[in-house]
Formats: C-alpha cells, structure tokens, sequence
C-alpha cells in the first residue's frame, strides 16, 4: 500500500484533498440523482460498462480522498468513523446512498404523483399510483369496523372520557397523591371499562345495543391493547415476585404459569379461548367473545411483563434488601417502597418492547372472527367492489401501526429519561 | 451486671457444607461497645448479620432485647425496628433524596407523622453534619457523605443497638476519619454499638470490649487495653502484628 502513499492527504495538502474528494463525492451523487429523477445519462458518451461504473468509481476516489485518521472537523469526523472506515465500507456506503436514491423517485410517483384519492368507486382511479380513493371509501370502516355510521360518536366519546379520565391523576390534590398508583390499578380501569361498556355496547340508559360482534378497526385495536396493558401489568408484577418468593407454593405456581403460558402461541390461546372455553362453562353462563380475547391476551403477556419484571428486580443488588430489612420494614413495605420503584425504572425499556409487541399482536384477534384494523383491511380487500387494493390497505394500516408503537417508544423514553438516578 | 442486652447461645451457622459459625457465646449489656475484628471470612459479618437476622442461624439462641429470633416474622421486624445497622457498601436508596431516606422507615414502620419524621431526620443529619445535603440524593454525595447518611438514616429509628459491617472498607482515607468521628460521637451518646472494623485507632479508642474471630470461632475476647497490650492467643498475637 505503500505505492498508494501519494494517494493520501498530508498536513500541507488536506484541504485539497479534502474539497477534491467532496467534489468528486458530491458528482457522483449528482450524475446517480440525474439519472434516477430526469432519467438522463449524463456520462451516455463513455463506453456502456464504464458508464454504469462511473459514479461507484468517483465516489470511491472521493471518499478516499477524505478518509484521515483524525482531522478535527467534526461532521468529517463523524463520516469517517462511521460510514468510511476502509475500502469495503466507503463501497457499501455508497451502494446503499445510490439504493436510496434510484428507489425515491418510483415510490414517490407511486405513492404521491400518480396517485388518486378523488372519486368514491373504483374507477375513480385511473392513474398508475397509489389508489388512495379506495382508504378513503373505507376509512371509516377501518376506524369503526361494523358499528353502525350514525352510531360513531358513542365511539368517540367514550374514547374521550377514557383518556380524559386518564389525565385526571395529575390533577389530583397533593393530600390525595397516596392513592395515585390505587387510582391507576384498581379504580381507573374499572370506570374506563364502564364507560367503554355503557357507551359503546350500549343497552341501557336508551342507547341502542350493538354486539361487539359489530366492533372493529382502530377502535378495536385500541380497546383490546388498552384493557391488556393495563391488567397485564399488575399481573406481571405478582407473577415476578411470586416467583422470587420464600414460600415454594407460590414460587412453583408462578413458574409453571409463567413457563406455561410462554410455551404456548397466541393464536391457539385465542382460539381456545373462544372455542374451547365456553364448553367447560355452564350452559347459562355466557361471557362476551371480546371479554374472553381480553383475558386471554392479558394472561399471555402477563407472563412475558412477569419475566421482564423480574429482571429488574434481579439487577438491584442484594444490599437494597438488606438496608430496607434492616430498618424493619416487611415484605410488602420493603417491595412498595424500595424494590419497585427500582426495579420498574430499569424495565421500562423492556416493558415497553413488550408493550409494542401486544399492541402489534392485536390483529391475531381475527381468528375468532373479531376484525380491528388489519382484520378489516383482510374483510375489505376481499370486497368484489374493491378486488386488488390489498397494497394501499396495509400501506394505511402498516402507518398507523408505526404511528402508534413510535408515540409509544417516545414516551418511554421520556418516562426513562424523567426517572433517572444515579447509583 | 444487668440482663444483658443481646444474648448469643451456642449458635451454629452453616452455608451449605461449609460452617460459619462454630459454638458462638457472646453477652452484650446496655450501652457496651464491642469490636469485633479478624481475618477475611472468619464469620465476623455473618455473626453481626445474625443479630437482625439479616443470616439466619441454624442452631442456638439469640435474644435481642428480650426477643429471641426465630421464624416468627413480627418478632424479626420488632427486633429490625430496634437494631439499627450500617453496611460496608452503604446501601442508600439511590431514588429517593437524602431526608427521604431517613424518614421513610420512621412514616411507615414506626407510623411517625411525616413532619416529626422530618424533624428528627434534620437533627440526626445535623448530628452527622450533613444535614446541608438533606436534599441531594445519594448519587450525588462523597463516599464518606453517603456513609453519614447511612449512619443517620439508621439513627432515625431510634435503635437500642447500632451493627456496623465494616463501614469505612469502601471509602477513600481521606474520608475514613468523618465517619469514624460520626462513630465515635455516637459511642459517646452511650449507644449500645456492636463494630466489625479493621480501624484498630477506632478500638482502642472507644471499644470496651474486643473480639477477635477467625474461621468461626471467638479466639479471643478480651477488655481493650488487655486485648492489645497481651493478647493470649498466638493467632491474635500474628493477626496484630500485621494489622498495627
């Protein structure tokens, strides 16, 4: 490599090196854009291999031309340490820069230019894009499932209750703060499943009864993650600190539920909850196929929160329990005050990972015939009106789904960052 | 002499195979400062773990303060409540403030309305001459600061006994000497104080009694003056000449 010396920037040539490199990055760039949005081949005069070569070529030259072991420009810095460490690297880097850029203007045109969103049939869509026209039709559908149009705002407004009913803890007076986590566990689930009950189910109070056979899309999958986060993590918390407990009964239970209940996928949870379960129920005993989903769901992840949870405690070093005992605090005290307030702050990540992962397992729900919003995408592609639409549906929902898990993973990072100490 | 205080029978402790505790006997009276020292793994924290029966023993008796210890779970968190005790690693709840640290156990354990609690908890700092970074948390403050802070947060319990496991080990010599005179204003106060130290300046000069332990057993025990000025044993007189 020693020939290659002259190749290489020194102290008194670096800036020319270093704009000389840029300046033949920055064309191949350039010559790479040109060709995939104007479809033009500025460099059509070389000979064919060349031509398809060439940008590789100069970018790879450039970036050669830039690479320094340490140069005291930060963002410089930063590009060489991360994306052009060597030869094999700065080649990588710049396929993946030309992938994304050859990729951008054909999504584009597809999802944006030649897309349609006018219209309320299908024929509405001429163009070759995107035919948004289709999530627009169904758009309600996809939010309120098959509960009836002029039914939607009992929908909404228990929505709106619900999370009001969830901000209302921070207004809590500091004399009332104690029973916060009370609140939260006990007595705020149970009002948001009234609610949720009364509106949206209806039957009382001259609302109009629909079956939650007739629930679905978004509202669904918000209902179903909502009830399963909130009772799967208290049960979590139980199942992790019976299964570090003294007592072998209550230890050898919570391992053989835990491990029970991770050994088994969830679609056949769901399938036996709603096939298999009623048979064992007395024949006048009827639960609601969406109660029964719930439980299960909530059972099923309640092992992973469990396993999640114990690591935390796991990680708090065995002092924290020595120091609570030693000032006579007992089990509950010692948990309450000292050991949770730890060890829930390290899981958080992990709780929220597992979190994200229910939010996403929600659509499984359509094997007992509950459709949310990917189980209504399934019911509308199938629609003989509509046959062919399949991609702009999963597009829709595969956004909304991001939207929802990325606010998710926002705020933990927020409760992580909120929670900090130092040890 | 009076009924003592803290009354060890015979007992016995073993961690699988391996004994701990071999046939300990030790009376501690009212008010009496015992240190105990010797060699790495001799037992001398399991014995004074044993005494809140942070270990338990498998054989023998230990009273506290006319409490014997034994499964019974109100008599454990009695004798907790009364047998304050400082570890080597501090052991601070790193998520709560400092003044929140020792008014917790008092609001909840001893059911201490919040602003007593805090009161007692200032005068205690104030003992410890902390009582300026009531408001930090424990992350925040020197090994020495944190080790105080221990101290007071166990005083905060109004203790008839204080245990302290070896509790300058993990500090810095620089800071060895605050915690040891927070130690030595507290032998003073006439606290009932039970010491696994190396700090031999600390035994002689508050110490009424010293214990030398090795592979669990009490080889010696001794007033303080005898205990260095003749010790009997051969194993003390080799353990003394390399710690002096």
């Amino acid at each position: 490599m020693n020939s290659l010396n002259f190749l290489k920037s020194n102290k008194q040539n670096f800036y020319y090196f270093l704009y000389l490199g840029l300046f033949l990055f920055s064309i191949s760039i350039i010559d790479v854009a040109i060709n995939a949005f104007l479809k033009i081949n500025i460099t059509s005069f070389l000979p064919g291999i060349l031509s398809i070569f060439l940008p590789l070529i100069l970018g790879f030259v450039g970036l050669n031309f830039i690479r320094t072991e340490y140069s005291g420009i930060k963002s410089l810095d930063i590009i060489n340490k991360n994306i052009n460490t060597n030869n094999f690297n700065a080649i990588l880097t710049l396929l993946i820069i030309f992938a994304i850029i050859k990729a951008t203007p054909p999504s584009l045109s597809w999802m944006i230019f030649d897309a349609n969103i006018s219209g309320d049939t299908k024929e509405a869509c001429t163009g070759t894009g995107a035919c948004w026209t289709y999530v627009k039709v169904w758009f309600r559908r996809f939010m309120y499932g098959m509960y009836p149009n002029d039914l939607h705002w009992r929908i909404n407004l228990a929505f709106i209750l619900v999370i009001a009913l969830g901000f209302f803890g921070f207004f809590l007076k500091d004399n009332l703060k104690k029973y916060l986590a009370l609140y939260y566990v006990i007595i705020y689930p149970i009002i948001a499943f009234l609610v949720i009950y009364y509106l949206i189910s209806g039957g009382a109070f001259g609302l109009v009864w629909v079956e939650t056979g007739a629930w679905g899309g978004l509202s669904l999958t918000f209902i179903v993650s909502f009830f399963c986060l909130i009772f799967c993590f208290p049960l979590g918390m139980v199942l992790a600190l019976g299964r570090r407990s003294n007592l072998p009964m209550i230890r050898y239970i919570s391992i053989g539920y835990i491990e029970f209940w991770r050994g088994v996928p969830l679609i056949t949870v769901l399938f036996m909850s709603s096939v298999m379960f009623p048979m064992f129920l007395p024949e006048d005993f009827f639960m609601d196929k969406l109660v029964r989903v719930i439980i299960a769901i909530t059972l099923f992840e309640g092992a992973y929160c469990a396993e999640v949870i114990r690591g935390g405690l796991q990680a708090l070093p065995r002092g924290q329990y020595d120091a609570a005992k030693s000032l006579g605090m007992g089990y509950w005290k010692m948990h309450i005050f000292v050991i949770l307030p730890q060890a829930l702050k390290l899981v958080i990540p992990g709780i929220c990972n597992t979190f994200l992962a229910l939010v996403k397992d929600t659509p499984l729900i359509f094997v007992v015939g509950l459709a949310e919003l990917a189980g209504m995408l399934a019911l509308a592609k199938t629609n003989p009106k509509w046959l062919g639409f399949a991609m702009e549906g999963y597009i829709f929902a595969a956004i909304i789904f991001w939207i929802i898990c990325y606010a998710m993973s926002k705020y933990s990072y927020n409760l992580e960052a909120k929670y900090k100490t130092e040890r | 002499m009076s009924e003592p205080i803290i009354k060890i029978e015979n007992v016995n402790k073993w961690f699988g195979d391996f004994q701990v505790l071999k046939d300990i006997n030790l009376d501690v009276s009212a008010k009496q400062k015992i240190v105990v020292c010797g060699p790495s793994g001799s037992g001398k924290s399991t014995l004074i773990r044993c005494i809140n029966r942070l270990e338990e023993h498998q054989k023998g008796t230990i009273i506290v303060d006319g409490t014997e210890l034994s499964e019974n779970t109100k008599n454990i968190e009695q004798v907790r409540a009364e047998v304050g005790m400082v570890f080597q690693q501090f052991n601070l709840f790193p998520h709560l403030s400092i003044l929140d640290n020792c008014t917790l156990a008092p609001i909840w354990v001893k059911k201490m309305p919040k602003k007593d609690a805090q009161e007692l908890a200032m005068k205690q700092l104030e003992q410890v001459q902390i009582a300026d970074q009531a408001n930090k948390f424990p992350g925040q403050l020197s090994g020495g600061q944190q080790q105080r802070s221990a101290i007071a947060r166990a005083l905060c319990m109004q203790p008839k006994i204080m245990l302290f496991d070896e509790p300058t080990s993990a500090l810095d010599p620089e800071m060895i000497k605050e915690v040891l005179d927070a130690m030595v204003n507290l032998a003073k106060g006439g606290m009932t104080m039970i010491v696994v130290t190396h700090e031999m300046g600390f035994a002689k000069e508050v110490a009424d009694e010293v214990i030398f332990m090795d592979e669990g057993m009490i080889v010696e025990k001794a007033e303080t003056k005898e205990f260095f000025a003749n010790p009997k044993s051969d194993r003390t007189k080799l353990f003394l000449s390399q710690i002096l």
